[in-house]
Order: C-alpha cells, then structure tokens, then sequence
C-alpha cells in the first residue's frame, strides 16, 4: 500500500535545515555560514543553522529540540554520506516526534567538499544542493518500517576450518546449518598440512575431531561434493539450489570399508592424486584421504573405464569387469547410473567460507616451476613431509635422490607488482615451518631467502627465534632467478640460487638440491562467479569484499551474507578461526532478534491506472511482482519489494509509485538544482 | 607485403652483415622493405639513459617520418632501435607532457604523428605474419646436424614482451628448427651480455659475455645465432681478451639468425654475408 496522506497542502511546511562543517571536512572547502543563512532566505525554512558536528550528542538533541520549540516538521541535515548517517539523524528526528521520513539528508562532504579545491565553486554546489533537498523534503510523507522475519536456519558455503567452525558454532547455539562443500570430503586445505606454526600441532590431529563433530552434529546437514547453484530471496528468506555431483555410490549404503579401492582393475594406482597436490597417485575409485568426512568413496567418471571420455555418461556396454561391485558385497553401494540432482533448501542467513587457492608459480618462471624437476610448491612439501604423504614423510626428491641442501624461497606470488601486490601474510612462518620439519627430515642444509621475516602472532616471534637457534640460514634478499647453468665445478647438476644477499651487499650463487617455493594466496579462480551468485562484490585484489575493513570484516554489503576465513583475505587459521566465529555471532544476533527492519521504499501499484500491459512482471529481480488473470491488474507483493526502481521506471502508464521517490520528490528536487541561485 | 624499414646507425656500420643476410631472405619470403628516408640515429641506449624526453623526441622524428611514408607498419632489426622506438611511442601515448613536447618539436619541422604505425621485429614477422610454412618451403639446404644456441639478448623481451614470452622466448628456436637445425638448449637466452660495459667498464663487461659462451660451449653449441648487433659484436669481438682473462676457450662462431637463413635458403655468399664474421663456422655438410 502507499505512503498514506500526511496532510500536504493541509498544514504549513516548516523545514529546518543543519549544514554541519564536519570539523575541517566540509568547512574548510564550502562556507557554511553563508550556506546557511541563504538557505534561510527560502520559502518553507522555518529555522536555518549551521553547526561544527551535527552526528554528536548535542547535534543529535539540538534537532529534536527545535522540532518542539520551533514546531518544526521536515528536517534537512547537510553533511556526509547517507550510508554513515542517515540512520542516525532520523532516529533523532523521530526522537524528537517526527516520522523519521520526514527527514532528508544531503551529501556534502564526499558530493562537494572532498572533491573540490576551489572554495567559491564548492559553496555554490552546497547552496544548489541543499536547495534541491529543501524543495523535496517539502513532499515528503510519513512511512512506516516494515520488519521482516528471519530464518533460522543457515547456509555454510565451504567446509575448510573456518566455515567447520562457523557451522559448529551456529550447530551448538541450536540453528539448523546447511554445510555445503564442492570437494568430496570436509578440511579444506588445513587437512593438506603436516604440522601447523608455532606450536607444531599436527593439523590432522587438530582439524579431524572437529570434521568429525561437525559430521555428527544433529543440527548440521552436511552436503559433500555438492555446490551452490542460485540463490534467490533476501535476508531471512534466501531459497538457495544445491546441486548434489554424482558419487556413483551410495552415501546412504557405504560404510567406508574401502574394500573396493584395492579391487579395482586398475592393479597400480596410475591417475595424479590431487589431495596430495599430483605427487601421489590413485585409481578411479577413491577416497581423497583416510580420515575424510563423510567416510565414503568416490569414482572419477574421467578415468574410470566404465564411462566414455567423450559423453561422460555410463557405458551401456564394455567398461571393466567391476571387480569393485563384487568387493562392495551385499553393501550394494556402488551406482554406475547415479545422476546430478538438485535440491532447495530455505535459509535466513548465508555465511562464505569458500577459501583460496595457492599461486601458480608457473607465472613467475624465473624460479623454474614445472621446468626443473626438483623445484617445488610449499603445499607439495606439506605432503612430502606427511607421514600419511605419498611418500610416508621421506623427504626424497623427484629424481630420487636425497637432498643435502634445501633452498626455501619466500614471497613467490606475493608483494609482486608483476603478479599479485599483496603480502600473503602466512608463507614466512609457514616457510619457517617447512624449514624446521626439512631440518629435522634430512640432513640437508637449509637457506632461507626472505624480503622481511612476517612474524605477527602470538609465539611467531619466539619460533623464529627458535629456527635461528636450529642453524637454518637465513639470507635477506629476493630470489633473482633459480637456474642449472653453473658456473664452476660445484654447481655441476644442482640447482643455483641466484640472490643479492642484501645484509652482506653482494650477488651470492647458492647451489642447491631443492628448491622450496613460498607460493602465496589468492581468490579462487571462480571468485567472480561465486560473488554474482550471493550478490556480493570483491576488492580490487579479487578477495570477496567486506563492509568495512576495521569495523565490519565479516559483513558484506548485503544483508544476510557474512564472510569467514580466507575468501576475504589471506590469513592464518587462529584469524580464520576467530573471523567464522565472529561470522556465526552476527548471523545468530539477527536470527534471535528474529526480524530485520528494512527501508520502506517499496514500489505499489495504482490499480485503477495499470492497464493490465504486464510489462513490469518479468523485470523484478525478486519476483515481487504478480499478474491477476481475474482483475486484469498487476500487484506489488510489499513484503519481497527491495525498492529497485526497475519497475517504476518501466510502467508504461506510469501507473507504479516508489516511497521515497515519488515524481514529486524527484521533480521538486531536479528543480531545486537547475534554478540559478 | 611493403613495411618501412629503419636500419639503425649499426646495421650500416659494425652489423652490416645483419642488414646484407636479412634483405635478401625478407625479399625471398615476399616481403619488401622501403628504407626511410632521411632517417635519424634512434639514440639507443646511450641517450634514454641521459635524457629520456629528448630521447623520445630524438626516435620521434623517425616514426613521423615512416608514418608520413605512408606503408601500415615498420620493421627494425636492430634490438636497440627496436626497443627506443617501441619505447617513444608508449610514452608519447601513456604520458600526455611528453606526447605534447614531441608533438611542439615535431611540428617545428613539420612532421607530425608516430604513434599510429607499429614498430615489429623481424622474428615477429616471420613467424606471426609470413608464418613457418612459408619459410619452410624455402629451405633447399636444411642445417642439418648444426647445432645452435638461440640467444635473444635483453631488449626485445624486456621491459616489453609483445610477440614472444618475457623469460623463455621461442620465436627463434622455432625458426631455427624450422630450418632444419639441431636447437641447443640455452637458459641464458635472455641474459645481458654486456651492452655497452665491454667498451666502458670491461672487468663485468667480459664476463657477461664469458658466461654465455662458455655455457653455450658446454651445451655443445657450434654456433650462437643472435638479434642483436651489439650482442653479435660483444660476443666475437673480444674471444682473444677472454681467453686471456679467464684462461678459457672462448672461441664459438657467433651469427645473425637471418644468417643461417640464408644458408639454409641456398643463398649467395654474398647474401649470407658470412665473410663479415671475425670467426668462422664450421663448414656445413654438402647438400645430400
């Protein structure tokens, strides 16, 4: 329903207006005073003030005094962007016993003052645009909030440690969580580790009892190897689709047994194994790791003889003789036929916790990834150095060999102004890390080579004091080039460091037998699409972006939706930990609130003037639009309404109206603008 | 095919053998180059690192005047040249104080313009625009069993990479095996060889070009193939004061890459221009 009357044309306008110098901000640039006083000279302004700091306690009660002493009954406030304080002038104006819709804000700080340095030009803007207010808050009417209800339920995207957190804290304060993971197993990239900094904690020891409480969990609804499709709705009300990838076993009749994985026809296991980052091998039914949740294998449809490489579907005929079927028994889980399916699920509130992925050192050549065999990624070590690695924690390079002498190269991916400019934040203790666990592995010497030691935590500090104890060599100075030309006889097939040693001021070559490189983190390759999906938007550096960086990192700019983890920047897990708890705290603040209040500018219908032309019904994004075959009309559903303006605009007969942004406020404000003051 | 053609001041002096081996086998491959006229010395090296606006200004009037001259685009051979001109024109576009003070002197001899027509490199040509197949038609000699080392030298990959990649460059090892040759393996293919140090500083200067050769040696190279005049001079010119300072065997053939194409082309000698070189490959195998 529209606004209703609010008796325009029955009483007097009494406008008063505030022009808030804002400290230096807006009075530096634009005269407020003589602002105010020609803002003072027009019809309807009943009062006319100009003040240093309008958004402060004093401010806020200067307003509402005056609504009662000088009987105002539309208030203008001249100042900084609506999106800080709005909301806190018209609390003030209700306060003071108006409808908070009779309260109109002008920007004139990031509008006017900060993006001018000529004082005379400045001002002349502030006058024209605080008169365009004055004209519009003159039709405005009284509106009320509208509340809407919130799901309690949760949806968690990704299931690494910080969305496993998140989800176990909602889980534990009696929510509903969806867990939702595309990879086949929960852990994320935290189940890759070998042992985590400073404390040396095993990360499978740490991580699997909590994958298993948030597998068991009565309240957590896990869905592996299943990706969000759409989401639809607003907050408190989101459908989202979910699309379940096929397993081609059954999750219901598997008991983990992995009988089958050793009777595959496959005698050698032959195809890059991708949970331990293509060092390893495995066979078309797997599982990615012993201790993955939920305990159920999978069959990789690209290798598995039984479907065709080119269709990718279920050979009728031929294929292999399913030795696996005949190890699964009377289990029966194996289904060669089993199809994608999709499913919707209904939820208040939305948390991302959808993670990064490591740099691809391909990009930086000069450090010879790809080309020379012995020169690794940080996450290949971390399963080199696993006891559960493809090679049960011996450190042996590709070649075979042992190495003597390790060389670990820091910032590969990271504080490059040729491939991504920021710090990743945990490769220098990660780094310090693998240098202590290849210390302790092998013989082999170990440099360090380093731009500044990151050591921000709490202990980090003390483990790097630590690992200078151990004798690891530490060398400040970025890697030039990892190259096998070699200059004299003991260069001869290693692999040389090329480095300027930036302490001792000179080029230093460094043969070694490995090579080690820190890669850094990044957003996942699908970042953009993912953030189209939720409606959220990412950084400049492709991170998913945040409301604010100091006082809101785990909202977005869309209500409902939190971010957790490292999907919003690099960071270690004790932050990843803290940002998913703190994620499931605002998600639960809104849930047991139960409703949030949203702006009342929603679009209505005149229905004696729609002539029933159905333009407006598939243009609203949220579906709030509905076509009566009965009445010939078309009606608003208030409660989905968003307030787009899509529809406003599109009507034909002109036939929908906004709060808000009625053609009255619009026009009168257009005219405020172009007359020459 | 017509391109405007800036030789540069080597390609008439020390790199003439570059200039002598490239117009016959460019002219085999249909592609004509007109020599602009009145060109100017480009400034190389020497003076962008003086004065980079004068620089500019100094390479400007050479890509007025192609631009006047009227074919679509240019070619220059000489990595040098290649690279002040590539250069001029990405500040004359990217930095609007400097297109302006080109443009005001440009205008006082009344020229004007530049940075509409595209400076390309020969390897860029052959392999991008006239393609291998086409040059492999042309080969009636193959380089069979000759083994070469591929070396590109810094300024056609850096800072610009435009037509091959910035630290592992193939155009030219494509070429060569195009023609038949054995293609050695060489990680300094990008590496400095000295540049002008071999003449100002040579302690550093000779060791730069020590280093490849003695890797090339070691990769079994029998000759090197370049781009670069400079690079072609460093490295054949100073073997003796090499073999004196490091007490090594310094003493590899090196050749201009248009060189050893008009070798497998079956050109003149007088074509190849191998009588330039100070020393001399191994005679090559007779045709079967």
């Amino acid at each position: 329903m529209s606004a209703q009357n609010n008796g325009n044309g029955r009483e007097t306008v009494r406008i008063g207006f505030y022009i808030c110098h804002c400290g230096h901000n807006i009075g530096a640039m634009v005269d407020c005073p003589e602002v105010a006083k020609y803002i003072g000279s027009l019809p309807n302004v009943a009062l006319s003030r100009d003040y240093k700091y309008m958004c402060s306690d004093p401010g806020q009660e200067l307003i509402q005094k005056d609504i009662r002493e000088h009987r105002l009954n539309r208030i203008v406030v001249a100042s900084c962007s609506p999106l800080l304080h709005e909301h806190t002038f018209r609390t003030a104006t209700e306060a003071g016993g108006l409808n908070p819709f009779f309260f109109h804000m002008v920007n004139i700080r990031e509008h006017d003052s900060w993006v001018h340095t000529d004082r005379g030009e400045a001002t002349a803007k502030a006058k024209e645009l605080a008169r365009a207010a004055i004209g519009r808050v003159a039709q405005h009417k009284s509106l009320e909030v509208k509340r809407v209800s919130i799901n309690p339920a949760v949806l968690v995207v990704g299931a690494g440690i910080a969305g496993i957190h998140a989800a176990m804290t909602l889980a534990n304060a009696g929510k509903k969580v969806f867990l939702v993971e595309r990879e086949p197993t929960i852990g994320g990239h935290m189940a890759k580790f070998d042992k985590t900094f400073p404390t040396l904690d095993c990360a499978a020891c740490i991580l699997t009892p909590k994958m298993s409480a948030a597998g068991n969990h009565e309240n957590i609804k896990l869905m592996t190897y299943s990706e969000v499709a759409k989401v639809d709705g607003y907050v408190g009300n989101f459908t989202v689709t979910i699309k379940h990838k096929p397993r081609f076993v059954d999750a219901e009749k598997c008991i983990g047994c992995q009988d089958c994985i050793p009777a595959c026809v496959f005698k050698e296991p032959k195809f890059a194994d991708e949970f331990n980052e293509g060092l390893g091998k495995r066979r078309p039914v797997y599982i990615p790791f012993p201790q993955a949740t939920p305990q159920v294998v999978l069959i990789d449809p690209e290798v598995c003889l039984n479907f065709d490489k080119k269709t990718g579907q279920v050979k009728e005929k031929g294929g292999c003789k399913k030795t696996c079927v005949t190890a699964c028994g009377d289990k029966d889980a194996i289904d060669f036929t089993q199809k994608e399916t999709t499913e919707e699920i209904q939820v208040g509130t939305i948390v991302v916790a959808t993670g990064f992925q490591a740099f691809n050192p391909q990009r930086t050549p000069q450090y010879g990834y790809g080309r020379y065999q012995n020169v690794y990624t940080a996450l290949e070590i971390e399963r080199l150095v696993n006891a559960s690695g493809p090679t049960a924690g011996e450190v042996i390079s590709r070649d075979g060999k042992k190495p003597q002498s390790i060389a670990i190269v820091h910032c590969v991916g990271s504080r490059d102004y040729k491939t991504n400019k920021w710090c990743s934040r945990v490769c220098c203790m990660y780094s310090m890390k693998l240098a202590h666990l290849l210390k302790e592995h092998t013989e082999a010497e170990v440099y360090s080579f380093y731009i500044d030691m990151r050591t921000p935590g709490k202990g980090y500090e003390e483990f790097y004091n630590k690992l200078l104890d151990e004798g690891v060599h530490f060398i400040r100075g970025r890697v030039g080039e990892v190259t096998d030309w070699a200059f004299t006889p003991e260069e001869e097939g290693k692999l040389v460091i090329r480095v300027e040693d930036t302490l001792a001021g000179v080029v230093r070559r460094i043969p070694v037998d490995m090579v080690v490189l820190a890669t850094g983190l990044e957003p996942k390759s699908d970042a953009q699409e993912v953030r189209r999906l939720f409606n959220m938007s990412c950084g400049t550096e492709g991170f998913f972006l945040e409301r604010h960086p100091k006082l809101a990192p785990v909202n977005t700019f869309t209500d409902g939706i939190y971010l957790a983890g490292c999907c919003q920047g690099p960071k270690d897990i004790p932050d990843s930990v803290a940002q998913a708890g703190a994620a499931a705290a605002e998600a639960l603040a809104l849930i047991d609130k139960g409703y949030i209040e949203q702006e009342p500018n929603t679009a209505s219908i005149i229905e004696a003037e729609c002539s029933g032309c159905k333009s407006c019904v598939p243009l609203c994004p949220y579906s709030a639009i509905t076509y009566s075959e009965d009445k010939k009309k078309a009606a608003i559903n208030e409660a989905l309404c968003k307030g787009c303006g899509t529809c406003v605009g599109a009507c034909p007969s002109g036939s929908i109206i906004q709060n808000l942004f009625e053609d009255a406020e619009i026009f009168s404000e257009i005219s405020g603008l172009l007359l020459k003051v | 095919m017509k391109y405007s053609y800036f030789p540069g001041c080597s390609l008439k002096g020390t790199g003439k053998g570059y200039e002598e081996s490239l117009l016959p086998v460019m002219r085999e491959l249909g592609v004509e180059l007109e020599e602009i006229d009145d060109w100017n010395c480009c400034g190389a090296t020497a003076y962008m690192a003086l004065d980079e606006l004068k620089a500019c200004t100094l390479a400007s009037r050479n890509l007025a005047l192609a631009q006047k001259a009227g074919h679509k685009e240019m070619l220059a051979p000489c990595s040098a040249c290649y690279l002040v001109l590539n250069k001029s024109q990405h500040y004359m576009q990217d930095s609007p104080k400097v297109g302006r003070a080109v443009n005001k002197a440009l205008k006082t001899i009344g020229l004007e313009g530049g940075t509409d027509i595209p400076v390309r490199h020969p390897l860029d040509v052959i392999l991008n625009v006239i393609g291998l197949d086409a040059v492999k038609k042309r080969v009636h000699q193959p380089l069979k069993g000759l083994k070469v080392a591929p070396y590109y030298g810094c300024q056609i990959v850096r800072p610009y990479a435009t037509f091959d990649d910035q630290y592992n460059p193939k155009s030219m090892d494509r070429l060569l095996e195009a023609l038949g040759a054995t293609v050695v393996e060489f990680p300094l293919k990008t590496r400095c060889c000295g540049g002008s140090l071999t003449g100002t500083l040579p302690e550093p200067g000779l060791l730069c070009s020590y280093i490849l050769l003695k890797e090339a040696k070691k990769r079994g190279a029998d000759v090197i193939a370049t781009v670069c005049p400079l690079c072609q001079f460093n490295l054949e010119a100073y073997h003796d004061k090499i073999e004196a300072k490091f007490n090594d065997s310094a003493r590899v053939p090196v050749v201009f890459f248009s060189q050893l194409m008009g070798l497998a082309f079956g050109l003149s000698a007088a074509e190849t221009a191998l009588a330039r070189n100070l020393l001399a490959m191994k005679p090559m195998a007779a045709a079967a």
